[in-house]
């Protein structure tokens, strides 16, 4: 038992070679942008998005190597949207000013519709079309069962239907 | 998946790119990111400059993919690496002014820090040869306190991480041969030449 703890200890430094961070940087930097602008709006994205890569940038070097980059830091990216949600909550209008602060292009009803959403919904959503994670991914990233997580993307899409 | 909802959240971003370019910026200014890069070009080719937070820790003559020189340095050093022009300025700039002739010494910082004691002992001594100059294997090994430490001084010069600004091409055989050079023989002659045509 002790002897494959420690070979398994001394292969995770053989194989412990993470790519440059910039690789990560540019990958998958669309991909959170749009979570987070799906997520808190276009103009409270870029705020999220810094917040995002230096809480991801800080915790790299703890990254397996062998983990999926990308379910990590959408992860990311939906904690600190929702601490956004969280922060600008008291204000109650947050539905509002996200529905217009677009500009009005035919994707205008959509962000305003994806607004309305609940926030579990919303991210439930971005993660599925945006990141493209599997149900047990987003379920990890909002910290929910595959159930409820299921249900919200479900709850979601059928209220973004009734809209649109 | 209705089309509108998918092409809205889909719709291209191209703030993101901006957005990452300012976080790497930041990130190397700030110190968060242990190692930042960028490219220049130069006389003698692309050239890859790395800055730690102690100063320029690799000048590298880029003849390889980007991806096969940043490797190693994510391995050995950190993955915390980023690209920002601008956190390299300093030295890409004494360099421009080096390859123009207007510079006859580096005064940025240079991070000595991942050497071992002798290596460092020999490229400190190989900073101290003049402009225009050259010294020998023995000289340097003598310099760095081991006048029969050739052979080590010629590892210590060939694997020097920082080229041209610590100027293992001033360094040549006793004999008066040219003796190595890891970045290839014509550019040690290039510069030499640079330095001669350039000297005060």
């Amino acid at each position: 038992m002790a002897s494959r703890i420690e070979r398994s200890a001394r292969s995770n430094t053989v194989t412990h070679s993470l790519p440059p961070f910039q690789d990560l940087l540019e990958r998958h930097s669309e991909d959170v942008w749009r979570t987070l602008r799906a997520m808190v709006g276009v103009h409270a994205a870029e705020d999220c998005f810094q917040e995002t890569f230096l809480a991801a940038l800080r915790a790299y070097p703890r990254l397996r190597a062998d983990s999926a980059p990308r379910a990590w830091l959408l992860t990311i990216a939906h904690n600190k949207a929702i601490d956004h949600l969280r922060r600008t909550a008291r204000e109650h209008t947050q539905a509002i000013e996200m529905a217009g602060e677009d500009p009005p292009t035919p994707d205008g009803a959509v962000w305003s519709a994806v607004a309305g959403l609940a926030p579990r919904q919303r991210a439930a959503v971005a993660l599925r079309y945006i990141g493209d994670l599997s149900h047990r991914e987003i379920a990890a990233a909002i910290g929910c069962s595959e159930e409820a997580s299921r249900r919200s993307l479900h709850d979601g899409l059928e209220a973004l239907r009734r809209q649109l | 998946m209705n089309d509108p909802l998918a092409h809205a959240l889909r719709a291209p971003a191209p703030e993101a790119h901006a957005a990452a370019r300012r976080f790497a910026d930041r990130a190397a200014a700030e110190h968060e990111a242990d190692l930042a890069y960028t490219t220049v070009s130069s006389p003698l080719g692309e050239l890859l400059l790395v800055a730690s937070p102690h100063g320029l820790a690799q000048l590298h003559y880029l003849d390889e993919p980007l991806e096969l020189a940043l490797e190693p340095l994510a391995r050995r050093r950190s993955p915390r690496i980023v690209e920002s022009a601008a956190a390299l300025d300093p030295w890409r700039r004494e360099l421009d002014e080096y390859f123009s002739g207007a510079r006859r010494s580096f005064e940025a910082q240079l991070d000595w820090e991942a050497m071992r004691p002798f290596q460092s002992a020999v490229l400190r001594a190989t900073v101290a040869i003049p402009y225009g100059a050259t010294s020998t294997y023995t000289g340097v090994a003598t310099a760095a306190g081991n006048p029969r430490a050739q052979r080590a001084a010629g590892n210590a010069l060939g694997a020097n991480p920082l080229a041209i600004i610590i100027p293992c091409h001033r360094v040549l055989r006793s004999s008066g041969g040219f003796g190595g050079y890891t970045g290839g023989l014509h550019r040690k002659q290039y510069l030499l030449e640079l330095e001669e045509l350039s000297r005060p």
